[in-house]
């Protein structure tokens, strides 16, 4: 799996609360979550995640559960996420929706270019490039499918 | 030596498992998604409906028509498909579990970051995103990596006006917000056998805000005369001498009150330092602080008075308020000016009953102070009952006093 995408830095214990705050919760309509993506970080960031590639710091997606916030990301066009860690729960709805995340340690300046090469393992960005810590087979199969529900799909007889 | 995860989940630390789930439960927030996902998968109906739990308490009763229709297709569902419900006013999904429901030895997963308070029974509790809950609702069981464990040691006791918050607050601040990730927390040693079963849920409660997976005490005489209330004789865990990753030893005799300062949840500092600080609403309940002996202890420090700021008091279920209403500690809440919402998360998450302005400061006996977590441009401290009682009677940060004790 091949990933590209202009960096986004952003800083460390990202939580889910700012991803979709709670107010935007109670409906299933997700051009919601999508319009109000960040809003309370930076209401300006979600028109960017169209194509591009969130550098994070430590323990991202930290906080509550609420799986929306993988779903905003994915669904505003996020190609991956990649930050030296995560929040366990995110890092998991997040495979579960096949939005990629990616643990490693990434330098990078806001705008470059950033590849993300999961079979290689490999994250590089501004020609420099560091090795990212592999998927467990069964999240690496169901990222490949698309996400949990896909994976679920294909496999009923 | 094993911990008591490994023990639970039947392998070592770093091994992948497939298991059953002995109980699993969504609240009408996270319920939504999970059902959008379960219909997507196309199952013919749950695995093990009896195992399965639907429980409301995020927006009750309901704020709108969008929110009410939303809870009406849940509802249709848990009754259509045998599932375990309960409808607003019931109270706060892990309290809710937490009132004979769980017992020591089960594997527990809920959609909601705080399942970990389950861990207090000497349950391996966690808490799952909405995909994989359907999953679950299709298959009864899930996957998990069984976590390394950090050690916490207590010794001593606590004394009034410390309280079980205070020292979640400490560990959560020496542990640091990920301190804990991708691990389970163990509280052992002479010190958890004073602790009360509601202490231990308000510990294990808050092991997530370290990052932690779930937060386990081993079940004891405590958790067996609990429990026995509800009906279930069950027997203590006895402790394997295992060796932890990483321990942290604390003398509960030396912790004073303290508060968690916004945004972060790992920012202890004692309630000393930040005395006087100006506040415009006081909030005590959720699945942290909303249990009948914190209600019980906040009446004994208001009892006789009036509080000097509007607070609200909700109570973490239906069975909490009506302990409340029969032993007198509800008209001694309500005698003291304060108002009482219905059972269930409250403002918590700002969404709904007690959200606060731009501007404005809340003292809470809740879980997150995350930026805008209970409103936009508002904040919040997070402290213990005994200090959201005092500082709601002054109505600035106050430490709790001594001679309060009862």
């Amino acid at each position: 799996m091949h990933i590209e995408g202009k960096a986004i830095c952003l800083g460390p214990d990202i939580d889910t609360d700012v991803i979709i705050a709670g107010r935007y919760l109670r409906t299933k309509d997700r051009t919601v979550w999508v319009e109000h993506v960040f809003e309370d970080l930076d209401p300006a960031l979600g028109a960017r995640l169209k194509g591009s590639v969130i550098v994070a710091g430590r323990n991202f997606g930290c906080g509550s559960s609420r799986e929306q916030a993988a779903v905003a990301l994915k669904e505003a066009g996020l190609q991956a996420v990649v930050a030296p860690s995560f929040s366990r729960i995110f890092f998991r709805n997040a495979i579960n929706v096949g939005l990629p995340v990616v643990e490693g340690e990434c330098q990078c300046a806001e705008g470059d270019e950033v590849i993300i090469d999961l079979d290689k393992g490999v994250v590089s960005c501004g020609g420099s490039s560091a090795p990212i810590r592999p998927l467990s087979a069964r999240m690496k199969e169901i990222l490949l499918a698309g996400g949990l529900v896909p994976l679920w799909r294909s496999k009923k007889p | 030596m094993r911990t008591l995860s490994e023990r639970i989940l039947g392998a070592a630390a770093g091994d992948y498992v497939d298991v059953q789930v002995d109980r699993a439960y969504v609240h009408d927030g996270t319920g939504v998604l999970t059902l959008e996902a379960w219909k997507e998968m196309g199952c013919p109906g749950p695995a093990f409906p009896e195992r399965l739990y639907i429980l409301f308490d995020h927006i009750v009763p309901a704020n709108n028509s969008t929110t009410a229709f939303l809870q009406k297709e849940l509802r249709d569902f848990a009754r259509s498909h045998g599932i375990h419900f309960s409808d607003i006013g019931g109270g706060v999904c892990h309290q809710l579990m937490g009132e004979g429901e769980v017992i020591p030895g089960e594997v527990v997963v809920g959609a909601d970051s705080h399942t970990c308070t389950l861990g207090a029974f000497g349950a391996f509790a966690t808490g799952v995103g909405a995909t994989d809950m359907a999953a679950i609702w299709a298959s009864g069981s899930t996957w998990f990596r069984v976590p390394e464990t950090i050690g916490i040691r207590l010794s001593g006791t606590l004394s009034y006006p410390v309280e079980a918050k205070d020292l979640a607050l400490t560990v959560i601040s020496q542990l640091g917000m990920e301190g804990a990730s991708y691990q389970a927390l163990e509280y052992v040693g002479d010190g958890t056998k004073s602790l009360s079963m509601e202490g231990r849920l308000t510990i294990s409660n808050l092991s997530t805000e370290a990052g932690a997976k779930t937060g386990l005490f081993y079940a004891d005489d405590v958790t067996c005369q609990y429990l026995l209330q509800f009906g279930h004789p069950v027997e203590s865990q006895v402790p394997e001498d295992c060796s932890y990753g990483k321990e942290l030893t604390i003398d509960l005799s030396d912790l004073v009150p303290v508060v968690a300062v916004p945004p972060r949840v790992d920012s202890a500092r004692p309630v000393e330092s930040l005395e006087g600080l100006p506040l415009d609403q006081v909030f005590v309940g959720t699945c942290t602080n909303g249990r009948f002996e914190d209600l019980q202890r906040f009446a004994s420090i208001v009892r006789g008075k009036k509080v000097n700021v509007r607070t609200i008091v909700i109570p973490s279920s239906a069975e909490v308020l009506r302990k409340a209403a029969d032993t007198g500690v509800l008209s001694t809440i309500i005698a003291s000016g304060c108002t009482i919402g219905t059972p269930g998360c409250g403002p918590c998450l700002g969404a709904h009953m007690g959200v606060i302005g731009e501007g404005e400061v809340c003292l809470s006996t809740a879980n997150r102070n995350f930026t805008n977590r209970m409103g936009i441009g508002g904040s919040v401290y997070l402290a213990s009952v005994a200090t959201a009682a005092a500082s709601a009677l002054t109505g600035v940060l106050t430490v709790p006093e001594v001679h309060h004790a009862h």
